[in-house]
């Protein structure tokens, strides 16, 4: 008993040290996890989540009435798979572009500037792109679109076009992110195999095609199943900033985050929100535990458990 | 090195990272130059890289009458110095223990860190226990508490550091001459923990300094405290409001926008700090990114 206590008071300072912060993820993770019970209840502001009454699936059979619930379901994942695709071609792409450049200087320029716009705030990037598509003194309605002789555009109300517009805005964005993590797996490559190559004389292509993305394979395939556990969630920045939070454009912009948001804060229709936030929750734990069941047989290193 | 003239591919790679070195700056510029671009030109032509009349009034009008403005940089300031400090001591504190290979119960420690990163409640239950149960709403702790002082993943990220490159022998050595914990912590773990924790720091510090979403949903009647993001994200608001709403009683919301000069220039001098650090930062933050990029 007292070598126990011993034993313990010893080890004592180290959960001191742990305890702040186990207290903080406790308040700021752990209780809204059981917090998520207000989904099935109706909700009341006076009493709180867990005094409100119980109303079985109502909340959700109101929001998959709707036809909302398709609509940010489509939203959240085709989005989020452009992103997969177009992040890892065009990041590859830039990568394997990087590490050829001229100069050591020049790659260090390249790279600063693929990683800048990733470290702006989403207000910042909405006010980047508002320069752009305003209706009235943006310049692409401004100066490209006579200079093309085209129309002007009312951008901000023609959900068509936002898409495109989301894509290209996350790809300049968020590109640098994928883009270093490739350039340092290059940079990880024998350089003795591309030496080899040139000696048998492989074109550069024959070389990026051999020897380049069969090392980069196994970094996309962790990089992407990783990603897909997350395809229920997205930048909520991206899709509240950049659209100008405008509901002309709703259809095309709103995803499972910006819905929740919106349930909340504009409508106060917590019941609904509640279930959507469930919804996701669940959804998305179920597809970080598979992505990462299969990332542990791709490559065991990358799993995050 | 090289004696070979440089190849098709190097002049095409150079050729599209140009181009792309020029995508990432000319927003940049755009947001410069109609932040320095004379009002009425800016309204009559709209933005442009090359405006037909200068001004310095947007600047002039943020030093001097703008209280609000130079008030909310305070926030930003202190709220990001503050975050950043605590949720790098909090974490390192976190990860030492998770280092100490016979200490009991160390799993389910190391379990209750890491399940934060698989599951979480979202924001329906936050945004009620925060502003309900804990009370926190139009306080200045909401811009410093909700979701940004401790994450699981930097908590990793130092420990995987902490584990790989502080040679065991070290703490051994420690132990056996009868340093405490406490010490061994100030005086072996932080100071070759170093690289990781600014490492880390550039990341909590930039959340903090980006961070909007706390302000949109605690931050409701005291404006007072608001950093900078909430206070460019305000003025758009206003701005809809003023667009969706045709009735007359708009007048309060309209003598809250600032012209659009003035907007572009505090957007300006919101990326200030990031560009005149970036220099500096951007090391620690892409080598975050590497090391632990495939998690994240």
């Amino acid at each position: 008993m007292v070598t126990m206590l011993k034993k313990y008071k010893k080890f004592l300072p180290l959960y001191l040290m742990f305890l702040p912060g186990a207290v903080y993820l406790i308040i700021n993770n752990y209780i809204p996890m059981a917090g998520l019970v207000v989904a099935f209840k109706k909700y009341d502001v006076r009493k709180g989540i867990w005094e409100s009454a119980w109303n079985g699936l109502s909340n959700f059979r109101f929001l998959f009435m709707t036809s909302d619930a398709w609509v940010i379901t489509r939203n959240t994942i085709m989005y989020n798979l452009a992103f997969i695709v177009i992040n890892t071609v065009v990041g590859i792409t830039f990568a394997i572009f990087i590490c050829d450049t001229l100069s050591k200087k020049l790659k260090k320029v390249y790279q600063s500037a693929v990683l800048f716009p990733y470290l702006m705030s989403s207000v910042i990037v909405g006010y980047i792109v508002y320069a752009f598509l305003s209706h009235s003194t943006g310049i692409v309605n401004n100066s490209i679109l006579p200079a093309l002789g085209l129309e002007a555009v009312n951008w901000y109300s023609e959900s068509g076009y936002w898409p495109y517009i989301l894509i290209f805005v996350n790809t300049w964005k968020s590109i640098g992110y994928g883009c270093l993590i490739y350039i340092s797996t290059i940079n990880g490559i024998d350089a003795s195999m591309y030496e080899a190559a040139m000696l048998d004389g492989a074109s550069k292509w024959k070389q990026i095609r051999y020897i380049t993305l069969p090392s980069l394979t196994p970094t996309v395939i962790t990089l992407t199943l990783l990603n897909i556990g997350r395809i229920f969630y997205s930048d909520f920045g991206l899709f509240y900033q950049v659209p100008r939070n405008s509901g002309m454009l709703y259809s095309t912009t709103n995803v499972i985050d910006t819905y929740v948001y919106r349930g909340l804060m504009e409508q106060s229709n917590v019941g609904m929100s509640a279930a959507a936030g469930f919804y996701q929750s669940v959804v998305g734990f179920i597809l970080v535990l598979v992505a990462n069941l299969v990332v542990r047989k791709v490559s065991e290193e990358n799993a995050l458990f | 090195m090289r004696e070979k003239p440089f190849s098709k591919f190097q002049i095409l790679a150079n050729g599209v990272m140009l181009l792309v070195t020029l995508v990432v700056i000319l927003p940049f510029l755009l947001l410069l130059m109609s932040s320095i671009t004379d009002e009425n030109v800016l309204v009559a032509n709209g933005y442009s890289f090359f405006p037909a009349k200068f001004s310095l009034d947007s600047y002039r009008y943020i030093i001097q009458s703008g209280a609000k403005i130079l008030r909310a940089y305070g926030v930003s300031i202190l709220v990001t110095i503050c975050g950043t400090l605590l949720n790098v001591s909090l974490s390192a504190l976190m990860a030492y223990p998770l280092t100490v290979k016979n200490l009991p119960g160390r799993k389910i420690m190391m379990f209750f860190v890491f399940f934060t990163m698989l599951f979480n409640g979202g924001i329906v239950p936050s945004y009620i226990m925060w502003s309900s149960t804990i009370g926190i709403k139009d306080t200045i702790w909401a811009q410093l508490l909700p979701g940004l002082l401790v994450n699981a993943w930097n908590i990793m990220m130092i420990r995987t550091y902490f584990q790989t490159s502080i040679p065991d022998s070290l703490y051994e050595a420690a132990r056996i001459d009868g340093a405490s914990e406490f010490r061994i912590f100030g005086t072996i773990v932080i100071p070759l923990g170093k690289p990781i924790l600014v490492t880390m720091g550039t990341f909590a510090g930039l959340a903090y300094w980006n961070d909007w979403t706390n302000g949109l949903y605690y931050i409701v009647r005291d404006k007072g405290l608001y950093n900078v993001q909430n206070l460019l994200n305000q003025m758009i608001t206003n701005i809809q409001y003023l667009v969706q709403s045709s009735n007359s009683n708009v007048s309060s919301a309209a003598a809250n926008i600032p012209s659009t000069g003035i907007q572009m220039a505090i957007a300006f001098v919101a990326i200030l700090p990031i560009m005149l650090i970036f220099p500096t930062f951007q090391k620690y933050y892409a080598k975050g990114i590497t090391m632990g990029g495939v998690k994240g």
